[in-house]
């Protein structure tokens, strides 16, 4: 079965397979921050509702927040972007994905935008 | 034909390496008698290893500081126009006070009565800064604005307390300085942004529904980060006020109004006054900073200890918490504030007077408008009409150039001047934020625009390439920023323990 992608204005993706969902920045939000720097990642455990602050990225240019697209607990954090965040831009929708949750409401995956929507939205930025 | 110079130098930029490189163990530029034989009371604390300074006679010192010196660029080698940060001229005349042995000489220690004349003087600032502002006091200590800024909240929520209920948010817009959503965070409280309008100011409706009972604070700079105006300043105090609110106001970009509006006037609760870009003290690595807070009625019993009273013909500073009117939530700093900067800004604000500091609020607003006028034709500007004391713009002159905010800032090194601030404010795309200051010169001022839209031109010439490789001519070329935040070396160390 595929997983739903689903994208937030925030430009971050989150990705639901069964109850398990995965989340990371949309590659244009890579594009956009420049080389990533710096990560700090969410303890295994935390609880998180939808828009909280889950995640903080730096980059050359600017540091900003990863909030959380949708509600649930952490269930595993991508330790690999603490030694290597260069993943982030060159793997922005793979592996560089932040961390992995067990979703508590998968209904608000509906107020998200698909791909396709969200093509439309940051076309629409430029 | 050989292009380089056999030393690799080019002329008077000498290629120099670290102090450390330079050691020649021995030498030295003091000359130390023998220690005299003394009973050792250091209780078994006697250091074991060397402390490992380099060994440099003092003219190999003295060179190689002068040429790192040769290296820099500040106000006083040319126009510095980086927004948001004021890097106004530096008046000879503030060094010349600041260096009057009675003030220069003082310890903090000293004995009251041996430092009347101080005292004065701090109580003297205090109350230029007082009218200045019609606020009826200010705390004086804070080390610089984001210091201020903590110390303005630190009062807030003294203030809160005393109601019962600190309450737990601060709301800040989307085009403030970093440090405000810092400061709050190191106050205890969460942040939240607010949006702005098409026109660059807060979004009053979307403030107003923020605005619920968690709310301690809203914190706005005026005028903004965008260079404009919050021109709907008296409908959002009454509104933070409603909401039982306070209203914190970052007076970074006091140089733009400075003597036309008094922010007491404006319903403000308590500001912070950056000495060092307002009132000319030196700043940026020759600081340091200095960010006396000014306080509002129903905040004023909250003001931090030390502060200075008059009785009569004599001053007094009031040190402890005990012995001070009202409810002091504490106190910043271990003594009383930056001293040698209070010196300077009084001598600023006397030698100008009242007439001179409105003259250089006008005439900041003037210059930047006189960028503005000039180059909104070749740049994109983010925001039309009339501008306060800086002008923004941004990326969408470069669009389908190749051409980077970046990669014009590195280009204009090569022109001699240092760039103008990049990427901040958040708000636009690729920002370039131009500050002139009142400082330069309409000569000055052309040159510079000269250079701004000569490269514009480049930039729109299909030259892409010339701005990648920007800065030919800077002592040296671009920086790798990624790897040196990736892989910092934070420590030389000698050649010989590289692992």
């Amino acid at each position: 079965m595929m997983a739903t992608v689903r994208f937030t204005k925030d430009h971050e993706w989150v990705s639901v397979d069964g109850d398990t969902a995965t989340v990371g920045v949309s590659d244009y939000a890579q594009q956009q921050l420049g080389d990533v720097v710096f990560v700090e990642l969410p303890e295994t455990g935390t609880s998180l509702n939808k828009g909280d602050e889950a995640a903080v990225v730096e980059s050359v240019k600017a540091a900003s927040e990863l909030y959380s697209p949708i509600s649930g607990e952490v269930s595993e954090a991508n330790g690999a972007l603490e030694d290597e965040p260069s993943l982030i831009n060159s793997s922005a929708m793979g592996n560089g994905w932040f961390y992995k949750m067990t979703v508590s409401n998968t209904a608000e995956l509906d107020e998200l935008m698909d791909e396709t929507a969200y093509k439309g939205y940051i076309e629409g930025l430029d | 034909m050989p292009t380089h110079s056999i030393s690799g130098n080019r002329g008077l930029q000498i290629e120099e390496q670290l102090i450390f490189e330079q050691d020649n163990p021995g030498q030295t530029g003091v000359d130390y008698p023998d220690i005299p034989q003394a009973k050792n009371r250091l209780g078994g604390l006697d250091r074991e290893g060397e402390i490992g300074l380099p060994g440099l006679s003092e003219p190999q010192v003295v060179r190689h500081y002068m040429r790192l010196s040769q290296k820099n660029y500040a106000i006083d080698s040319g126009v510095y126009p980086l927004g948001s940060c004021t890097m106004k001229h530096n008046p000879r005349l503030n060094e010349k006070m600041a260096r009057l042995p009675g003030l220069a000489d003082l310890h903090p220690l000293q004995p009251m009565q041996t430092t009347q004349g101080a005292m004065e003087l701090m109580s003297s600032c205090a109350n230029w800064l007082c009218t200045l502002t019609n606020m009826p006091v200010v705390a004086m200590s804070p080390a610089a604005g984001a210091h201020g800024e903590l110390c303005g909240l630190m009062a807030v929520r003294a203030a809160l307390e005393d109601q019962g209920y600190a309450r737990t948010k601060v709301l800040v817009p989307e085009s403030a300085h970093g440090t405000n959503p810092a400061s709050a965070h190191l106050c205890g409280y969460s942040v939240e942004s607010i949006p702005a309008k098409e026109n660059g100011r807060v979004n009053l409706d979307v403030l107003k529904e923020k605005l619920d009972g968690e709310v301690a604070c809203f914190m706005l700079t005026n005028p903004n980060t965008c260079g404009l105006f919050e021109n709907e300043i008296l409908d959002i105090a009454k509104a933070v006020h409603d909401a039982g609110a306070y209203f914190y106001c970052d007076g970074a970009n006091f140089n733009a109004i400075v003597g036309v509006v008094r922010p007491g006037d404006l319903g403000i609760d308590c500001m912070h006054i950056n000495l060092h870009k307002t009132f000319s003290t030196p700043h940026g690595g020759g600081g340091p900073g200095s960010g006396p807070v000014v306080f509002s009625e129903a905040l004023a019993p909250y003001v931090p200890v030390p502060y200075v009273v008059q009785e009569g013909d004599t001053y007094r500073l009031v040190e402890d918490e005990a012995s001070a009117e009202g409810k002091p939530f504490g106190r910043m700093k271990s003594f009383h504030g930056q001293f040698g900067v209070f010196v300077r800004a009084l001598s600023y604000m006397m030698s100008l007077g009242s007439d001179g500091l409105r003259q250089v609020a006008r005439d900041a607003v003037l210059n930047a408008n006189y960028l503005a006028v000039k180059l909104e034709g070749s740049l994109s500007r983010s925001y039309e009409g009339v501008c306060m004391h800086e002008v923004l713009f941004d990326d969408r002159f470069l669009k389908d150039t190749g051409v980077t905010t970046l990669d014009f800032a590195k280009a204009l090194l090569d022109e001699g001047v240092h760039p103008m601030t990049m990427y901040f404010p958040l708000v636009v795309h690729g920002a370039l934020l131009m500050e002139p200051t009142e400082t330069e010169s309409k000569q000055s001022l052309d040159q510079f625009i000269e250079m701004v839209l000569g490269l514009t031109e480049r930039a729109k010439g299909d030259n892409a390439r010339y701005f990648e490789q920007a800065p030919r001519m800077t002592p040296r070329r671009r920086l790798d920023e990624t790897a040196a935040a990736r892989k910092p070396v934070l420590k030389w160390v000698p050649p010989t323990e590289e692992a």
